[in-house]
């Protein structure tokens, strides 16, 4: 076989296994994704979405985990987004690149990559017990804001820095301080990115849960208050896949869970494409 | 990128304050969770010693002679990761490689709005799906199912979308005058992908395998489910493990502070801590030299 | 400028979500402390074994309705191990147990909520009905691996456990294990077995979905899987037996508080036990009262 004709077939060879793979990998999303929509959506209602849970959640709805989700993502929020824009915001604007930013850049890359489970083994046990937290929202947030701090921090970082320097030069030649050069131009300027940044890390927090099984707690009410026990929705299905009961629960609060998550990470690439639109 | 001040240095040295502030948080923490995790871990490094507590093979912490072996743990968790990237990484690697240089029109479209809904599915539906379809498929091959097999395709599968997102990406950003040049030179688009494109985006290709390893050696929720979760060095696929973060998860419970076991708890999430900082410093480096080259 | 209002509103808008919520964090913080001695507390945290929380989840409930009362009620359940710790370090106001407390834990007060059997149970397509004490511990202690031995198929015998800390484990080792020549108590080898289960629904789970398996489970459970029960000795699985003494494998439920309750939890730990509706409520369930 001339070279050519080893080429061709080589290269169609390699590309039929290119084009399985790919096929590959879209069937088995969709036996996953199906299988748990169709198990799933019979039961989503809008009593389902509105209502209790009976039964130890063999029944009723997921209501009282929806709230608890919501007011979990927003406490988090509340704590990280200001820390984590913040440390964006020093490392690219102020800092010299010294020993400082290359800590802090290691520090933030370590807990990038720290198992869940021991986020929830010291919220369990430091904001728990140490500080006196026990099972309740304030634990669950503040756990939840250190997993997702490096994500706001990377995101923040790389938005910042993909202003482009015009702005910042412009700014300062007509007289701004650093201060209200980030104020008024750069943030404004990074504010798609950072704000993909946010929603990419919700998505994280509502499908969290080793980090949440110990800290934030298993009450399936509404929690009233900071220091109340709240169920999410992710523990809600480990909570009643580990007992056994309420598969139709499970594959229905599954499937809630799926769209949510879904919704919020099509929103990031949204806000990022956009901001390149730019 | 660096501003230079100008005016108004009071409120500057203020702000700079407050952001150098928030930005020592992230050291906080992580100085936090380690000082935690190794000042509770100590007291079994001390009394059982990091030697047997490494290699001993026995886990017994409620029995009367209290037994603190983590190998099998070790050894589960080592075979998991490995069978998760045998199944992740083969497919992973070859959807990027098809994302960034095949794919067109609604198949690409399809494919793309897959690997976004997977990467939707939070890691506790995938161990309950795994429970549900995967586990009574392993049963038929043998044993009850929960198995080491049984968390591997799981995991493999949870570790496809990170692959794909950081691999695709960087193989995209290899400069498209590498691959014209090849073409030009008569090479063919496989030879291309082959000897060009993948050397030269070795560096996104390790990053994305640090990911996935990462990924999958802290997967609890998931593996919990469908590993079987006995303290045993496994003999084969099908056979039950447990992992580093199932021993965590699972004992949690009677933690008695100042008790051995309590210690050797943390020393668990101590090893697991340091196995993940080693591959994840050891990549770092290794994207550091592939990009000075 | 679009784009960046609409994330300015945005981001506004989860600030004000956020600062609500701490808002009524702070009407509600005088309310909560996690001191049983407070008469007026209102929040009362119950933390243990997931054999008694799901109950224990109906009947605060239960409680609340009847009492026409308004206290939060957390039930946590992590086990009877962390249960019994919680009380300990003052996590929790009650702690749930379904086993007794060892020689090392406590002292702290214990009250009876019922007595729970532990069930022995097998695939429903499994043959064998019933099984002697001795023949149970051979098979727990891996002297025993065949179903062959038992009267049924010739398949290795796939054993099914709890975690090392579950109040059932614990009530079952103490039952059915014993004691070895030093008098230490014999705790079963999870090495020899075919998986470690999380709990209770976990451990259900798994027997019904393996035809050779073999398992322990809350008597009040059982009716949650399709299982087979088996009796022992000739003697079936039932409350009644329990009650007349005939069918060993029991333990008790018991709540624990650190020191004497008082206030409300005292109210409510008196309701649970003395009160018709909710002894009702566990009879339902496959408790013994």
């Amino acid at each position: 076989m001339s070279n050519a004709k080893k080429m061709r077939r080589n290269q169609r060879i390699g590309f039929a296994f290119l084009y399985a793979a790919a096929t590959l990998t879209i069937v088995v999303i969709l036996t996953i994704v199906l299988y748990i929509f169709i198990k799933g959506a019979p039961y989503i209602s809008w009593e389902f979405l509105t209502s209790a849970p009976e039964g130890n959640g063999t029944e009723g709805g997921i209501f009282p985990m929806i709230v608890n989700t919501v007011l979990l993502v927003g406490l988090t929020l509340l704590f990280v987004t200001p820390v984590g824009i913040g440390a964006a915001i020093y490392m690219t604007e102020y800092a010299k690149q010294g020993f400082w930013v290359k800590l802090i850049r290691q520090a933030t890359e370590n807990l990038s990559a720290i198992p869940s489970i021991i986020f929830g083994l010291f919220g369990f046990i430091f904001f728990g017990k140490v500080l006196g937290l026990g099972w309740s929202l304030l634990n669950g947030a503040l756990t939840a804001a250190i997993v997702v701090l490096p994500l706001i921090v990377r995101t923040a970082e790389e938005a910042i820095l993909s202003v482009p320097q015009i702005y910042r030069e412009g700014s300062l030649a007509l007289g701004a301080s650093r201060w209200q050069t980030i104020r008024k131009v750069v943030l404004p300027a990074a504010t798609p990115g950072i704000l993909s940044g946010v929603v990419l890390s919700i998505g994280r927090v509502v499908g969290e849960t080793a980090a949440l099984l110990f800290t934030l707690g298993s009450a399936d009410r509404m929690a009233t208050s900071v220091m109340d026990s709240a169920r999410s929705l992710s523990l809600h299905v480990y909570i009643l896949a580990h007992d056994g009961i309420g598969f139709d629960q499970v594959y229905a609060t599954s499937t809630v869970l799926i769209v949510v998550v879904l919704i919020l990470n099509l929103s990031a690439v949204f806000l990022t494409r956009k901001r390149r639109g730019q | 990128m660096k501003i230079k001040a100008t005016r108004k240095n009071k409120s500057e040295g203020f702000y700079q304050g407050l952001f150098f502030l928030t930005a020592s948080i992230s050291v906080l923490a992580v100085g936090l969770i380690t000082v935690m995790i190794f000042y509770n871990a100590w007291p079994a490094f001390r009394e059982i010693g990091l030697w047997d507590l490494l290699s001993g093979n026995k886990w017994t912490p409620t029995a009367s002679n209290p037994l603190f072996g983590l190998l099998p743990m070790i050894v589960g968790s080592m075979v998991i990761t490995l069978l998760a990237l045998v199944i992740g990484l083969p497919i992973g690697i070859a959807t990027s490689i098809f994302l960034a240089e095949l794919a067109k029109g609604k198949f690409a479209a399809v494919l793309r709005r897959s690997v976004e809904m997977l990467a939707a599915v939070p890691s506790v539906v995938y161990g309950f799906v795994g429970l549900t379809l995967v586990v009574p498929f392993v049963q038929r091959l043998g044993g009850t199912g929960l198995s080491i097999l049984s968390a591997g395709i799981i995991l493999g599968v949870m570790i496809l979308p990170t692959m794909i997102s950081v691999y695709e990406v960087s193989l995209r950003a290899v400069p498209s005058e590498f691959k014209e040049g090849s073409l030009a030179l008569g090479a063919s688009h496989w030879q291309t992908i082959g000897r060009v494109l993948i050397p030269a985006s070795r560096s996104g290709l390790l990053t994305a395998i640090a990911l996935s390893i990462g990924r999958a050696v802290g997967e609890t929720m998931a593996v919990i489910l469908v590993a079987g979760n006995i303290p045993l060095i496994p003999d084969s696929i099908l056979d039950p493990a447990r992992t580093l973060t199932v021993n965590i998860i699972m004992e949690m419970g009677y933690v008695e502070p100042g008790s051995l076991h309590y210690s050797a708890l943390f020393a668990t999430g101590a090893i697991l801590f340091v196995f993940i900082m080693f591959i994840n410093i050891g990549v770092q480096l290794i994207t550091r030299k592939a990009v000075k080259k | 400028m679009k784009k960046i209002k609409m994330g300015k509103t945005l981001m506004a808008m989860v600030l004000v979500l956020s600062l609500s919520l701490l808002f009524t964090a702070c009407g509600n913080t005088d309310e909560e402390t996690g001191d049983s001695d407070t008469t007026e507390q209102t929040k009362i945290t119950i933390v243990g074994s997931t054999s008694v929380g799901p109950h224990m989840d109906a009947l605060t409930k239960m409680y609340n309705d009847s009492v026409d009362g308004s206290i939060s009620f957390t039930v946590e359940q992590v086990g009877s191990g962390q249960g019994i710790q919680a009380v300990s370090d003052g996590s929790a106001d009650i702690g749930m147990s379904s086993r007794e407390l060892k020689e090392d834990e406590g002292p702290m007060e214990e009250f009876q909520l019922c007595t729970d059997g532990i069930s022995i149970i097998v695939n429903s397509a499994n043959p064998v009905e019933d099984i002697t004490m001795e023949q149970l511990k051979a098979i727990y202690m891996g002297e025993i691996t065949n179903w062959s031995e038992l009267g049924g198929e010739d398949a290795e015998i796939n054993l099914y456990t709890r975690e090392s800390t579950s109040g059932t484990r614990g009530a079952f080792e103490e039952l059915v294990l014993g004691k070895d020549a030093n008098d230490e108590q014999i705790v079963i080898d999870e090495t020899i077995c075919a998986a470690v289960q999380n709990s209770n629904g976990q451990l259900g789970q798994g027997v019904e979905s393996d035809p050779y398996a073999i398992g322990y489970l809350s008597m009040g459970l059982v009716e949650n899987y399709s299982i087979k029960t088996l009796s022992i000795d000739g003697v079936e699985a039932t409350t009644e037996n329990i009650e007349n003494g005939s069918y060993v494998l029991s333990r008790p439920f018991l709540l624990l508080t650190l020191t004497t309750p008082e206030g409300n939890v005292s109210d409510f730990l008196n309701w649970l036990i003395s009160n018709a509706d909710a002894r009702e409520y566990l009879e339902e369930n496959g408790f013994i009262v």
